[in-house]
């Protein structure tokens, strides 16, 4: 075996582009544009590790657990618009994967995870770390592949990475036998001829789009829902949302994963709908006459209780996976298509012949404003010495002196109260910097994907808005963030609590905050320090600005622990099993109706 | 959820799949994963493309067998699906193996309603046959019927397999 690929040999290959199976892998990936890998060595991948010590074309983030490689390359992925690239050992490296690549599923991120896998002659004999890595995936995947002929390398690598990337996103892994690694394999280029099977449709239907063009012309209240499809679609379909709001007019809601794609500071938009979502966007969505869902799918955490959903309107739902429509909820115009495709032809088909009614319009917008005049994110933070600190106020204050320092500023969250305050408070003006877990709600999401961003964007300032509960779950990557020097930024709101879980115990459960109080918590200013990084800690509201502005200042890793008021609630909240317009206000106001159904208890 | 009600039909579906490790796996995950019922299940290779077909016979809502045909398309070695229930006539049939062991009266009675249906007589002993039947589903059962009392003691059925009527194909 040659460590040089070399034409004209002999042996099974004749004529081929011959090199060990390790270094083909690579070639492949560099033809794919990967710069980086996240990954953990083992005994099944230490060929391709050999090869990466041999090259420098493509570099190596180590982690510290495998599930943290996935969300670092979810980061990299969401805050670049490419795929992120995972490399992890048979066994327990793979297995520890899994939640990444769920959540990754959940969230149509593209991500391709490259498995180390026993040799082919020891697949079945319960080897040592032996696990049967695509069958344990296969639901936890878009789609999977075992590599077990030589001759298949190559070409399963490049068809990993399209089939990722195009149509809905989502994770792939490529399962790699050792033996398969060693021996000598053909190089191929990535095809052209696209796959024999899989051809997912990106251009809409001509019809549909005629269709919904009417149907908004027509329309007295229309209400656009927009989600993560439209930041998957790239930056361009973002800016063509924002072009056909600011043409037509029509009021805008984004879900947790579409945050960023028209600027929080639009005066249409009407903020985050849903569970937490603002008082305005969940009325308009139940008031709506037309309602026009662009990459997003009726998730449950969006719809409420589905038989009251948006009763009175005439429904357009664009998705680029046709099994989303009519999945959850019954629509009169399905769209099968990308979003910026479909945003394009519906723009265009709007510019010829009319958007709605402007005076319906200016009616439907004054009902929208009294709704605003709610105040659904109000809250009361004092401002005495020694004042508690709310945690909407951190994220306010967070977000406002991020903007004043002028940096490029991406926000992760973990999973929680934390994370439903951050979507509410900080303002997303641009898509792609904003990741959080949407679907799976994995904590210990944030730091490893925040990881992932600052690799791709080395100056740019990475904010992980973190629970002390999430943050734990993968606390070893403060040692990857120490080894790669990333100034990575972990914004703890310290309620000393399973915020979410108690919430849910106050609400559902009379107040038995079973197992869900931060006993015997570390010190996160001593457990940054023993991470060579910088820990800070802000106890009232008079630390709060100071402790901000010195995290942003420095350039070096930082936890900032700001602890916060422990009986804070998230508000508006539409309890579970209950509809867009009964939501609960906050504790002292007014129930809209709402009360919490057996039929919700049941419920998530 | 939605498709929760309604009223249930039986859909015959076609699926052709790239006949790859694990395909059939992913189209079984799909049913058990999302809940949803298979009644029949047949596969087999059927060209030297590398394809195979899968037929699979299942229950539900209109809606739920219009998820089901969605999800089955987003299957990555899916080339194509067929809902041949609704896409116009078709026939369907599927293969029994039926063990009967029985002496005197009993076993002619056997013969003579074997004979009947026209099943083929495919393994004899002094006191069994291996009946061979090919039809469709009520005809097998009805036979099964007239069996057990007769000596049925194994079956073996191939499940369902189908195909437009017409010239019509699934491409």
């Amino acid at each position: 075996m040659t460590a040089t690929p070399h034409a004209g040999s002999t042996g099974p290959f004749p004529n081929a582009d011959l090199a060990p199976g390790a270094e083909v892998l690579l070639r492949a990936l560099k033809e794919q544009g990967v710069e980086v890998i996240f990954g953990y060595p083992g005994g099944a991948v230490l060929p391709i590790y050999d090869a990466i010590f041999k090259q420098n074309a493509i570099r190596h983030v180590l982690v510290r657990h495998e599930q943290a490689a996935v969300h670092a390359a979810e980061g990299y992925a969401r805050s670049t618009g490419r795929t992120g690239c995972v490399l992890v050992t048979s066994g327990p490296g793979a297995t520890n994967a899994v939640t990444g690549l769920v959540d990754a599923l959940m969230d149509s991120i593209p991500v391709v995870c490259l498995t180390g896998q026993v040799p082919t002659h020891l697949i079945g004999n319960d080897a040592f770390q032996e696990a049967d890595t695509v069958g344990i995936t296969r639901p936890a995947t878009k789609h999977n592949y075992l590599v077990k002929k030589p001759e298949d390398l190559a070409r399963v690598v490049h068809e990993a990475f399209y089939v990722a990337s195009s149509g809905r996103p989502g994770p792939v892994v490529v399962d790699l036998p050792k033996d398969i690694l060693i021996n000598p394999a053909p190089y191929v280029s990535a095809s052209a001829n696209g796959h024999r099977s899989y051809r997912p449709r990106t251009a809409p239907d001509g019809e549909q789009i005629a269709r919904a063009a009417a149907l908004i012309r027509s329309a007295h209240r229309p209400m656009l829902y927009t989600g993560g499809g439209i930041i998957n679609a790239g930056p361009e379909a973002s800016r063509l949302l924002t072009q056909l709001v600011a043409e037509t007019g029509i009021p805008c809601t984004n879900t947790l994963m579409g945050l960023g794609a028209l600027p929080a500071s639009d005066p249409h938009f009407l903020g985050m709908l849903g569970m937490h979502g603002t008082y305005e966007a969940n009325m308009a969505m139940h008031g709506c006459d037309v309602l026009i869902n662009i990459g997003a799918r009726f998730d449950d955490r969006v719809t409420g209780r589905l038989n009251a959903f948006s009763p009175n309107s005439k429904k357009i739902h664009a998705d680029i996976d046709a099994s989303n429509i009519n999945k959850n909820v019954v629509v009169d115009v399905p769209i099968v298509g990308d979003a910026r495709l479909v945003l394009e032809a519906l723009l265009a088909a709007i510019r010829s012949d009319g958007g709605p009614d402007r005076e319906a319009l200016a009616t439907w917008w004054r009902q929208i404003d009294g709704w605003r005049a709610r105040e659904s994110l109000k809250f009361e933070q004092s401002r005495a010495t020694g004042a508690i600190i709310k945690p909407q106020h951190a994220v306010r204050r967070l977000y406002e002196l991020t903007q004043q320092s002028g940096r490029e500023t991406f926000i992760t969250t973990e999973v929680g109260q934390h994370q439903m305050w951050a979507a509410q408070h900080f303002g997303f003006e641009k898509p792609n910097h904003w990741m959080t877990s949407g679907g799976l709600g994995t904590m210990g999401y944030g730091l490893p994907a925040a990881m992932g961003v600052q690799v791709a964007h080395p100056d740019a300032l990475v904010i992980d808005i973190a629970g002390e509960a999430s943050i734990l779950m993968n606390i070893q990557e403060m040692a990857t963030v120490a080894q790669y020097r990333l100034p990575v930024k972990v914004f703890i709101l310290n309620n000393q609590y399973m915020g979410m879980v108690r919430q849910w115990q106050e609400l559902l459960h009379g107040g038995r905050y079973s197992e869900s109080y931060s006993e015997a918590l570390p010190d996160f200013v001593k457990l940054a320090d023993a991470f060579h990084g910088v820990g800070m800690r802000a106890n009232t509201i008079d630390d709060l600005d100071r402790v901000i502005l010195e995290m942003i200042a420095c350039d070096k890793a930082v936890i900032a622990d700001i602890a916060v008021d422990q009986g804070e609630n998230v508000y508006p909240m539409i309890p579970s099993g209950a509809a867009h317009n009964e939501m609960l206000l906050g504790p002292d106001k007014n129930r809209d109706n709402a009360e919490v159904t057996n039929a919700g208890m049941v419920l998530v | 959820m939605l498709g929760e009600t309604g009223a249930l039909r039986s859909a015959t579906i076609a699926v052709l799949v790239e006949n790859e490790a694990g395909v059939l796996a992913r189209v079984i995950g799909l049913f058990s994963g999302r809940g949803y019922n298979i009644d029949s299940l047949t596969v087999a290779p059927i060209d030297d493309k590398g394809r195979s077909r899968i037929t699979v016979v299942t229950r539900g809502t209109e809606q739920v067998i219009e998820q089901i045909k969605a999800q089955l398309s987003r299957i990555v070695p899916v080339h194509k699906v067929a809902d041949l229930t609704v896409e116009g006539p078709h026939v369907a049939r599927e293969l029994a193996l039926i063990k009967v062991v029985s002496r005197g009266e009993p076993r002619m009675e056997a013969l003579r309603i074997a004979e009947a249906f026209r099943a083929k007589i495919v393994d004899t002993s002094i006191e069994s046959f291996v009946f061979e039947l090919t039809g469709a589903t009520e005809k097998i059962d009805a036979f099964l019927d007239l069996m057990r009392p007769l000596g049925l003691v194994e079956l073996s059925r191939s499940g369902i397999a189908a195909i437009a009527r017409g010239t019509r194909t699934i491409e």
